[in-house]
Formats: C-alpha cells, sequence, structure tokens
C-alpha cells in the first residue's frame, strides 16, 4: 500500500490529557499499520463544535472553521483535510458547503481572515477518518491486515449521530448504516446487524447540561447491547464513547441497573487485531476495561 | 426590554416571519414548512419540551413572537440531525433550531436559567479564551454556575467520574493552571471580532 499523506485535525479532546486523547492514540496505532501518515494543521483551533451556537453567531462559526481550512490549504497544501472528531468533521465541512454556496459569507469570512493575513481558498476536501478506511482502503485490505482475529467476540456497533447525519458515509443509509458492521465483521468479530439503538442519539453536549434526559437515553443503549449479548459497544465518535461509557456508574444507581459495558473506538479493534499491545491500542485509557481485547492484545 | 429587541419589535410589527427570514440563520426556509410532523416525531427529546420544531414553524407564520422566542424548545436540541435527515422537503430544520436559540440570546429573552442555554455561552466563552476548549474549566465552570456551594454539591456528586478520567489519563489537573490552547491566541480573537462586526453591522441594517 502506498503511503497516504492527509492533513489531519485531531481536535480539542484528542490533545494529551483530554477526554478522547485515548483514541488519538489508537488512531496513531492504526494509521502506522495502515501506512497513513498524519500531518496535524498546525495551529488548528477549536471548531466550535455543536453547542458553540449560543455564544457564537453564524459568521463567527463559520469562521473558526475557515480559519482551519486556510490554515491547511497553506501548510498543507494538496492534502485532504481528515477529521476523528465527529463534530470537528460536521463543523468543518459544514463551513466549507456554505461557504462555497453563500458568496457573501464567503467574502465577509475572508475579511474576517485577512485580520490575520490568512486567505480561504476553499478547494480542499474535508473528510472522516473513516471514509478514508471504507472508500480509499476498502475492507478487504484491512482484513488483510489482520494478525489476531477479534474471535469470538460481539460487538454492538454504536455509530450515533454526526458520523451520520446530516453528511453520513457515501451510498449508507441515515437508519441502518452498516460500516462500523463491516469493519467488526473485517477484524474477525461478531457484528450485531439487528443493534436498534445503532444511531440512537446520546444527548450529546446535553449529557453535562440535561443529565437525566440524557441519561435515560444512554440507558437504553446500553441497555439494547446487554439484550443482544454484546461483549462491548464500538463506536467512531469521542463524545459517544465518552458518554456511553462514563456515566455507567450514575446510570446504574439512577435506574438499578447493574451495567458494566466496555465502550471502544473502531480504531482500538483495529490496532489490536492488527498485532499490537494494550498500550499501543489505547486499552489503559478505558474506564470500563475491556479485558476481552486486553486478552486477545496480550496473547 | 433590550434595545435590539424593541428596534426588532417597531421595524416587523405586522411579520414575525419577515424577522425570522431577515435574521435567523436559515430563517428563509421556515415557510417551507408543509406540517407534517416528522421532526416532532425523530426528536430525540421531544418528550421533554413544549413546542416541537413543526409547531414553532406554524407559530412564526401566525406571529406568535414573543412565545418563540421565549421558548426553552430550542434550547434542547442536542445537534442529533434526525430532523434533518428525514424533513421530506429538505428543511436544515437543527440549524433553524441553533438559529432561533441564538436570536433569542441577542435579543435577551432567553428562559432564565436555561442549562444548555448556560452551557452554550460557557463553552463558547472558554474556547474563546485560548482558542481551543479547555475540559477540565468547562466542567468547573458547569459545576459552578450556581454558586459556591452548589458547585461543591455537585463536584462531590461526580468526584468519582472525575478520578476515573484522571487515573485513565483523560482529565489533567494541571489543566487547571493554562493548559492547552494556539499559539495565535490573539490572532483568532482578532478574528472573531471582525467576524462579530460584520455579523453585528447585519443586525444593524436589519434594525
Amino acid at each position: 500500500m502506498a503511503k497516504k499523506e492527509v492533513s489531519y485535525y485531531p481536535g480539542c479532546s484528542s490533545q494529551t490529557g483530554a477526554s478522547s486523547s485515548n483514541m488519538m492514540r489508537a488512531t496513531q496505532t492504526m494509521c502506522d499499520e495502515l501506512d497513513i501518515q498524519l500531518n496535524e494543521i498546525p495551529d488548528w483551533n477549536c471548531c466550535g463544535a455543536s453547542i458553540g451556537y449560543g455564544g457564537g453567531g453564524e459568521l463567527p462559526r463559520l469562521t473558526l472553521s475557515a480559519r482551519n481550512i486556510a490554515l491547511s490549504e497553506q501548510h498543507n497544501p494538496g492534502q485532504e483535510i481528515i477529521a476523528t472528531c465527529a463534530a470537528c468533521w460536521l463543523s468543518t465541512r459544514e463551513a466549507k458547503e456554505r461557504l462555497h454556496e453563500d458568496a457573501n459569507m464567503f467574502r465577509d469570512a475572508n475579511t474576517a481572515l485577512n485580520e490575520i493575513n490568512l486567505k480561504l481558498n476553499n478547494q480542499t476536501p474535508v473528510r472522516h477518518m473513516v471514509e478514508v478506511l471504507v472508500e480509499d482502503i476498502g475492507f478487504e485490505a484491512i482484513k488483510a491486515k489482520v494478525k489476531k482475529p477479534l474471535e469470538g467476540l460481539k460487538i454492538a456497533s454504536y455509530v450515533g449521530c454526526q458520523t451520520n447525519r446530516p453528511f453520513g458515509i457515501a451510498e449508507e443509509s441515515f437508519e441502518n448504516p452498516v460500516y462500523l458492521d463491516h469493519i467488526i465483521e473485517s477484524v474477525g468479530a461478531d457484528s450485531i446487524p439487528t443493534y436498534e439503538k445503532k444511531v440512537q442519539c446520546c444527548g450529546g453536549a446535553l449529557a453535562f447540561s440535561e443529565p437525566e434526559k440524557s441519561q435515560e437515553m444512554i440507558h437504553g443503549i446500553i441497555e439494547a447491547a446487554y439484550d443482544h449479548g454484546a461483549d462491548l459497544i464500538a463506536t467512531p465518535c469521542p463524545l459517544c464513547q465518552a458518554n456511553v461509557e462514563i456515566y455507567q456508574d450514575q446510570i446504574n444507581a439512577r435506574f438499578g441497573s447493574k451495567f458494566n459495558m466496555p465502550v471502544v473506538y473502531y480504531s482500538q479493534l483495529m490496532s489490536v487485531a492488527f498485532g499490537r499491545n494494550s498500550k499501543d491500542s489505547a486499552l489503559d485509557g478505558q474506564i470500563i476495561r475491556a479485558k476481552s481485547l486486553e486478552d486477545i492484545a496480550g496473547k | 426590554m433590550s434595545d435590539l429587541n424593541t428596534a426588532m419589535t417597531e421595524r416587523y410589527r405586522n411579520s414575525f416571519l419577515m424577522e425570522v427570514e431577515a435574521n435567523v440563520e436559515e430563517g428563509e426556509w421556515v415557510k417551507m414548512c408543509m406540517q407534517c410532523g416528522v421532526c416532532a416525531g425523530s426528536c430525540p427529546l421531544g418528550n421533554a419540551w413544549e413546542h416541537t420544531p413543526q409547531k414553532l414553524f406554524m407559530m412564526i407564520r401566525a406571529g406568535k413572537r414573543e412565545a418563540v422566542l421565549s421558548s426553552d424548545a430550542m434550547w434542547m436540541c442536542t445537534s442529533c440531525y434526525n430532523c434533518i435527515a428525514r424533513c421530506p422537503r429538505g428543511l436544515p430544520i437543527t440549524h433553524i433550531m441553533h438559529g432561533l436559540a441564538h436570536y433569542a440570546k441577542r435579543l435577551g429573552l432567553v428562559p432564565k436559567n436555561q442549562p444548555t442555554q448556560q452551557f452554550s455561552q460557557i463553552f463558547w466563552d472558554n474556547l474563546m479564551k485560548k482558542g481551543r476548549v479547555n475540559e477540565l474549566k468547562l466542567g468547573l465552570s458547569m459545576y459552578f454556575k450556581d454558586g459556591f456551594g452548589q458547585g461543591i454539591k455537585n463536584a462531590m456528586a461526580n468526584k468519582q467520574l472525575g478520578q476515573n478520567m484522571m487515573k485513565a489519563k483523560r482529565m489533567n489537573a494541571m489543566e487547571f493552571f493554562g493548559g492547552h490552547g494556539i499559539k495565535d491566541t490573539s490572532g483568532l480573537q482578532k478574528m472573531i471580532k471582525k467576524a462579530q462586526e460584520i455579523e453585528d453591522a447585519k443586525y444593524q441594517g436589519n434594525s
């Protein structure tokens, strides 16, 4: 496989010591194995996420992402922007499209960028890492890299919202996307095709501001995985991962459940299956340990 | 009542729909709603709020200005994009909800102590300080938003969670003293200030 270079936008939660730093580590391991070189966008800023709308108006929010795209065009010319965080991908791609469709907004964003001598050409594709895996690498090539198949593991594919809507992955349905099931099968585990909560919202940012309402939804996401006999839940989204994993104690207290369900990233599944150890696969970043994956990684 | 709210009320006296079209992000789509109710049935927090998007769109057309702008419904949007994915007429409903919420905030009409409205502002202020979100300070600001006593109570209730996150190295106490940020903070702030001025001028032109 020829080396692929991309302009990488990791996002705030992927930084060292932040809530999805484990995703960052597993992403790096996965990309090493797949010969993908991640060239970080120099001095990238926060995308504003979805929740930024209350404080920031339309133009300030679009300008945040415009700065990242402009920096990428300047420092990593000719490389596609690749994000691993659902919100980063959504905000950046949305900004790119909105500034493409609206000439006035494009002009205004560039006026703001001009304050710091940056210029947006807006010619750079903005893609999610999953698109690279599905469209550029392919399931067969992933399968070919597997050294330790995750045999016997039953994994619920929890795609969530923003990796799926509104843009989604090409040729996938919003209501029942199957790419994550295919990744799970490619690394030798069993997917759960009828996992009905795969695109259920976890509450997103409202897990902080409306915990009762969000935890009711998260309860449903975990309960359905248990009902299907899942050993693990896998997801592409950092906020989904955190929301579904870290509140299980509180959910147990609230609902009288006894949940202890590991929630991992697709990149962790792939890292383990590609033969890398627990640390490289960031399994030490779990709050609910993924013992079954640790066992395979330690073999 | 804020000055901007007074000015907007006078200017659009007879048509709240026109006010929304001119001032709310993606507001020009509101009249395309055909009242099918798919958005209402698709919202994950549909059981928690009083006004579904479908209802809000009809209320806008009926001129229910205050009821719309002071509703807490928009603030319960989780940004799941279900409504956008399913709307048969392609209305960018999620963005209209965000736009209505932001416009209500600008006019000073948001319901008091609406937790997501508060979180949204805290999030924005947090990222503006250093160009990147400081998760530790974000969490603490949220715990302490209703005062010191309540903050300690919240922090105690979530003590185990914080300890778990630190043990997994997914939270770092040192972030309290500075923490992650971009290099060109002042440039970013200057850029956003300019963007804000352009947007403000647009509102003023409309008022």
